[in-house]
């Protein structure tokens, strides 16, 4: 009797906290299988940011991020235009992608009843948005913009449109989450003091939900500051050589400087890209530090 | 109690007899307004896909109007397609090769091994890998994997562009939705089957690979279909790694151009708006979007099956 609880306490015990006392050759073969397929991913990336690391050191200088591109002086190329791009462009997909996409979460959770079918229609076409690829969204928005009459022009509204298309799915996931982790009895609350629906959302539901908004927002812009896909097709080109000066401007975004720089033979070019992407992949980092830092600072646990 | 018919949605201060109390909902104009705009919102989404498909038919009606459906489905030719789905059938097959297993692997880990507090630090690690670029993996898979890993190290002879380096890296990339997903899955299945397994004697192996991995198995083939999904649809690495020529030779040493690649350099150089070639775009964009929406409906009637099993 007593050996048989000992026995089930134990095994209950291994399996909540997850140790093993198993020590047979094969479970340890097989454990270290699972260790290395863990820390693979991990590996590559380290090779991936050392090896670009080494070979764009000699370019981490401060013309990198204030001259515009060069192909004369391929030794002091810059990504001015690319950098300042970028920034024009997360803004504006920003612009775009945040209060559409935060709308059509809260009606998603608060205001729909999952029974009406254009309502699961709108959730099996968010899970397939989600995963189309981000090049067709960009097909997408050469349409759009032929339709304003703007065609290919490669301006910062054509590349906006196109990348807050490509992550309007994951703010809407992700606010619908955070929608949804707020509790039931503050709504409760709200509506037995003689608020109305909207009055809740918008007074108790939404701002208890704003840090995973946040989060999820920065997480996406993470997502659409890398991307170049969809850039190239709306006609971004790599060599804009001026500052953006309006939404109408022609720009050019880093990725798209990275990628049209890797067609260059030239070694001082190869150095320049791979300089350039340690700052775009500082960049990205500072997005997801900032996300994680809200996640941290301001999300309340029930 | 009158019914107030304002916009201004507060709560009516009239204190009239309780028995004239009308318990009828009111008509709150405000709110409705609100309710609709924000419905609207959500429709947008839908409004989303149906543009896609309307941005891409106009192009792709003119491009067969002047390209036989013959020669788009041919295996030679200025507008053949079936090089480009064999070279993203041959880069999504190496990229599953690598991701399948490597996923699975540390998503058993952190779902029967882990315990919850290193789990909390090491799938955000893995979820890092999705957050690389993909052309700062396709400039890697160019630079690195092609030159050092699989010239120098591994002594191959292949291309300056090649399926296997881009299969490989794009590999990597899907790694996190495989595993992230698998995770959840295995996750989902209830502690008493595991406990089950285990009274019976069944070690953590056993228990891992012949219970839990077969009870969350439409799970797991979910997170295999939506990364089969991503790396059919991911564009820079293949663009960058693959090679820009059509390729019917299915040797992954061999430069191979994918229907994202094809895409990417014909949006890339000069095309006039209008012309054939630049309508072969949207030919293509359309396969690209009709694949991936096949796959994606497959992983969520996948997913649908699995969260009813529990």
């Amino acid at each position: 009797m007593s050996v048989a609880t000992d026995t089930a306490r134990a095994v209950t015990t291994t399996v909540a906290t997850g140790r093993s006392k198993d020590k047979s050759l094969g479970s340890l073969v097989f454990l270290g299988l699972l260790w290395f397929s863990l820390f693979f991913g991990v590996m590559v990336l380290i090779v991936l940011i050392v090896s670009t690391a080494i070979s764009g050191a000699p370019r981490f200088d401060l013309a990198l991020l204030t001259e515009h591109s060069s192909r004369v002086r391929p030794e002091s190329t810059g990504f001015r235009a690319g950098i300042l791009g970028t920034a024009w462009l997360m803004a504006f997909t920003a612009l775009f992608a945040v209060p559409l996409g935060v709308a059509a979460a809260l009606y998603l959770e608060e205001f729909s009843t999952q029974d009406r079918w254009w309502n699961r229609l709108i959730e099996v076409n968010l899970q397939n948005l989600a995963a189309v690829p981000s090049i067709v969204y960009g097909l997408l928005a050469v349409a759009v913009m032929a339709v304003l009459g703007f065609g290919r022009a490669g301006i910062v509204l054509g590349g906006a449109i196109a990348l807050a298309l490509l992550i309007l799915p994951v703010i809407i996931i992700t606010t619908r989450e955070a929608v949804r982790a707020v509790p039931q009895e503050i709504r409760q609350g709200s509506l037995a003091l003689g608020a109305t629906v909207w009055q809740t959302t918008w007074r108790q539901t939404l701002p208890s939900a704003i840090p995973g908004i946040a989060t999820g927002t920065i997480l996406g812009l993470s997502r659409a500051i890398g991307e170049a896909a969809p850039l190239i097709v709306v006609g971004l080109a790599g060599s804009v050589r001026f500052d953006p000066t309006g939404v109408l401007s022609q720009i050019t975004a880093l990725p798209m400087q990275i990628y049209s720089l890797t067609s260059q033979s030239q070694q001082e070019f190869q150095t320049a890209a791979s300089a350039a992407i340690i700052v775009l992949l500082v960049m990205i980092l500072g997005l997801n530090a900032l996300a994680i830092f809200i996640r941290n600072k301001f999300q309340r646990s029930w | 109690m009158s019914i107030s018919s304002s916009t201004s949605a507060g709560p009516s201060s009239g204190t009239g007899p309780p028995a004239a109390l009308d318990l009828r909902a009111k008509s709150r104009p405000g709110e409705t307004t609100i309710r609709y705009v924000l419905m609207i919102s959500a429709l947008l989404s839908v409004l989303v896909t149906i543009g896609i498909i309307l941005a891409l038919i106009e192009p792709v009606v003119e491009f067969f109007r002047e390209v036989p459906f013959g020669d788009f489905f041919a295996s030679e030719g200025q507008f053949a397609v079936l090089p480009l789905v064999a070279g993203t059938a041959m880069t999504t097959v190496i990229a599953l090769l690598v991701a399948v297993p490597l996923g699975l692997g540390a998503a058993m880990y952190l779902s029967e091994y882990a315990s919850p507090r290193t789990r909390k630090v090491l799938k955000p690690t893995v979820e890092l890998l999705a957050g690389v670029p993909s052309v700062v993996y396709g400039f890697f898979a160019l630079t690195f994997v092609t030159p050092t890993l699989l010239q120098d190290i591994l002594n191959l002879e292949v291309g300056f562009t090649n399926a296997l380096a881009a299969g490989l890296v794009l590999g990597v990339m899907i790694i996190p939705t495989v595993a992230s997903l698998s995770e959840d899955a295995l996750s989902a299945v209830p502690q008493a089957i595991r406990q089950g397994s285990l009274a019976m004697g069944a070690n953590r192996m056993q228990t891992t690979v012949r219970v839990v991995l077969p009870a969350a198995l439409s799970g797991v083939a979910a997170a295999i279909v939506l990364g089969m999904s991503r790396a059919v649809g991911e564009t820079m690495i293949v663009a960058l790694a693959a090679g820009a020529q059509k390729n019917l030779s299915f040797d992954p040493r061999d430069g191979m151009q994918t229907m994202t690649g094809f895409i990417a350099t014909t949006a890339g150089g000069e095309n006039a708006v209008g012309s054939t070639s630049y309508n072969t775009l949207f030919a293509v964009g359309m396969l690209l979007f009709l694949i991936t929406l096949v796959i994606n409906i497959v992983s969520i009637s996948i997913v649908r099956r699995f969260r009813q099993e529990y």
